[in-house]
């Protein structure tokens, strides 16, 4: 009892140094939990996606159409157990800043993604209103969304005013599952864009192909592939999973770079801590030759030493963390909306955080230790700071 | 009366890279349980050291320590320091109190190594606080008191486990006259009233001439040895 009092009296013996590094640390727990919740959640639209499901698209890139006629041959194809044809739409919802991802796709795509949750009631409105659409349970509260509403979307790569019924609003089931999407009939964007522009009429972006077994996801592809070969639009198939890596990839020097900064925030407060530690240990250099002098035993020294620096580093890292939430929450606020699908603190962030803050505490004081032991009691008396 | 500390013998030697400086060439000494010996000289004749060593807080390079009827050149550093805590009491030149903790805490540090309750802990510590006469100076700290009472906070501190030697390194030599006197007179008082052991390394030969014993060291070897 009486050595943790000590402990906690050497920590403040130096207030203003002692707040400084506190306060580092904090920061440098923040700045880790932050850009590690970016990276983290970044990531995890990777980890959402589903093994049962294939992505089949042109394949050169996504962005150029296939025929919807390639709809009905994957089908046919062993091992699939449905086809959703999709479109990506864009647009603009009010301003250009009220991002969130707008898809026209087939009525099934509600049994493709069972993970979006959705009321039969809704669904039936949904199929019976030709404009109407379904929009996630994140966007219809950011944009106060209800049943009913009418949402007007600037069109751009379908250009033209378009108009559409809020049918429906899906909850997502999981904490890391897309709530900022919208869908609307595919069958109602055919149709539209075939009069305004014939050409474009009976393609989709690509298909969402639902298959029976995740084992088979090689086999299968590379027979829907098959099909398509040598033909004016080539396809490639390919798990949603390496389909959803492929943007993320596009991002991955940033990623990279985040998750390296990440790391190097925690090094350079470990270097101030282990500063603050060595400097608290030479001007106690006496004060530890009276603690040997005393009888007190390299153990007890050892203790005084990794005490002080878990204080402040544990103290730091707990202030960083308690901040970090609402921080976090502040961050997301003044992100542009739907720039992130969901955004929250993973666990192994919190943890990852916290036990940085352990182990800086514990390397900080490795050098101070070795040099308190080290010194011979009579050298530690002539010591003149 | 037995001698409690036997020297037989003793040299000390420091090296500077490879360069062997000689502090004490053979020191022979006994002293007698309950003498206040005093140890004189100038400047780099080995006083400190010869001090140290009878402390257990450096180690001969050649010949026999026997303290308090134990070997001490022998001991580990570990079972060194148990020894220290249990039969020594150190009064330092300038005091070397904790600055963090009170006259209280400071005293009370070394019992933190013996098995003695909270309760047992307050007795000591009040009691070696009254003997000092800081009884009501004891959450008071350091930098609250003058250096006479630091140091008496010191010498409280090197009595509270009762050590059968208390060993001093210019204990006065810090304050001032009338401070050094109490001092002095405290460590008479705990030489003949409480039966201590004293060794205690002065240039002062006003603190020197409290002992019962003078010794005079010169370059290592002990130039003198009388009673006073």
């Amino acid at each position: 009892m009486k050595v943790l009092k000590l402990i906690f009296k050497n920590s403040l013996r130096h207030k203003l140094r002692t707040s400084l590094t506190i306060l580092g640390i904090a920061i440098a727990v923040i700045a880790f939990g932050l850009l590690r919740t970016v990276v983290t959640i970044w990531d995890s639209s990777v980890d959402a996606a589903g093994a049962d499901r294939l992505i089949t698209r042109q394949s050169v890139s996504f962005i150029f159409p296939l025929p919807l006629a390639y709809k009905t041959k994957i089908e046919a194809v062993p091992g699939v157990k449905a086809v959703c044809s999709a479109a990506w739409f864009g647009g603009t919802y009010i301003d250009k800043s009220n991002f969130f991802a707008r898809q026209a796709a087939d009525d099934n795509v509600f049994d493709v993604y069972p993970e979006l949750l959705l009321t039969p009631k809704d669904f039936d409105t949904y199929k019976k209103t030709r404009n109407g659409c379904i929009v996630g349970a994140s966007i219809a509260e950011q944009f106060k969304f209800k049943m009913g509403d009418i949402i007007v979307l600037d069109g751009d790569i379908f250009p033209g005013r378009w108009e559409f019924v809020v049918c429906g609003i899906y909850q997502p089931k999981n904490k890391n599952t897309d709530g900022t999407q919208m869908f609307f009939h595919y069958d109602y964007l055919n149709e539209k864009i075939k009069q305004t522009s014939p050409g474009r009429g009976d393609q989709a972006f690509w298909y969402i192909v639902q298959i029976n077994d995740p084992n088979k996801s090689a086999q299968i592809s590379e027979q829907i592939d098959a099909i398509f070969k040598n033909s004016t639009a080539e396809t490639k198939t390919e798990t949603e999973r390496a389909f959803t890596q492929g943007f993320v990839a596009a991002s991955g020097a940033i990623i990279s770079a985040m998750n390296f900064m990440s790391y190097a925030i925690i090094g350079i407060i470990m270097l101030v801590l282990a500063n603050t530690m060595i400097m608290s240990a030479r001007e106690r250099t006496r004060e530890y030759a009276v603690f040997k002098t005393l009888g007190f035993s390299a153990l007890h020294l050892t203790g005084l030493i990794l005490g002080e620096s878990m204080v402040i580093s544990c103290v730091g890292g707990g202030i960083g963390l308690a901040l970090l939430y609402p921080i976090v929450a502040g961050f997301e606020q003044v992100m542009p909306k739907g720039f992130f699908p969901f955004f929250f603190i993973e666990p192994i962030t919190a943890i990852l955080a916290v036990s940085s803050a352990v182990l800086i505490g514990f390397l900080a004081a490795v050098f101070p230790i070795q040099r308190a032991l080290s010194t011979k009691i009579v050298d530690g008396f002539r010591f003149v700071g | 009366m037995a001698a409690i500390i036997q020297v037989k013998n003793v040299a000390k030697s420091y090296w500077r890279n490879s360069l062997e400086i000689p502090v004490l060439h053979g020191i022979t000494l006994d002293v007698e349980e309950g003498e206040f010996m005093a140890l004189m000289g100038p400047s780099g004749s080995g006083k400190t050291t010869l001090l140290n060593l009878i402390a257990g807080i450096d180690r001969p390079s050649s010949g026999k320590l026997s303290v308090a009827g134990t070997d001490i050149a022998k001991l580990n550093e570990s079972a060194l320091a148990k020894w220290r805590s249990a039969n020594v009491g150190f009064i330092f030149q300038f005091y070397n109190l904790i600055p963090v903790l009170t006259a209280y805490e400071n005293v009370e540090l070394p019992l933190l190594l013996a098995k003695l309750s909270r309760a047992e802990r307050k007795k000591h510590v009040e009691n070696v606080l009254n003997i000092v006469g800081l009884g009501d100076r004891i959450y008071h700290y350091p930098k609250q008191l003058s250096g006479g009472q630091e140091q008496r906070v010191a010498i409280a501190r090197a009595i509270v486990t009762d050590p059968a030697i208390l060993v001093a390194d210019e204990p006065t030599g810090d304050l001032d006259k009338n401070s050094a006197q109490e001092i002095l007179t405290l460590m008479g008082r705990l030489n003949k009233e409480f039966k201590k052991t004293i060794v205690m390394v002065t240039h002062d030969q006003h603190a020197a001439e409290r002992a019962t014993r003078l010794l005079h060291l010169d370059k290592g070897d002990l130039s003198a040895n009388g009673k006073n």
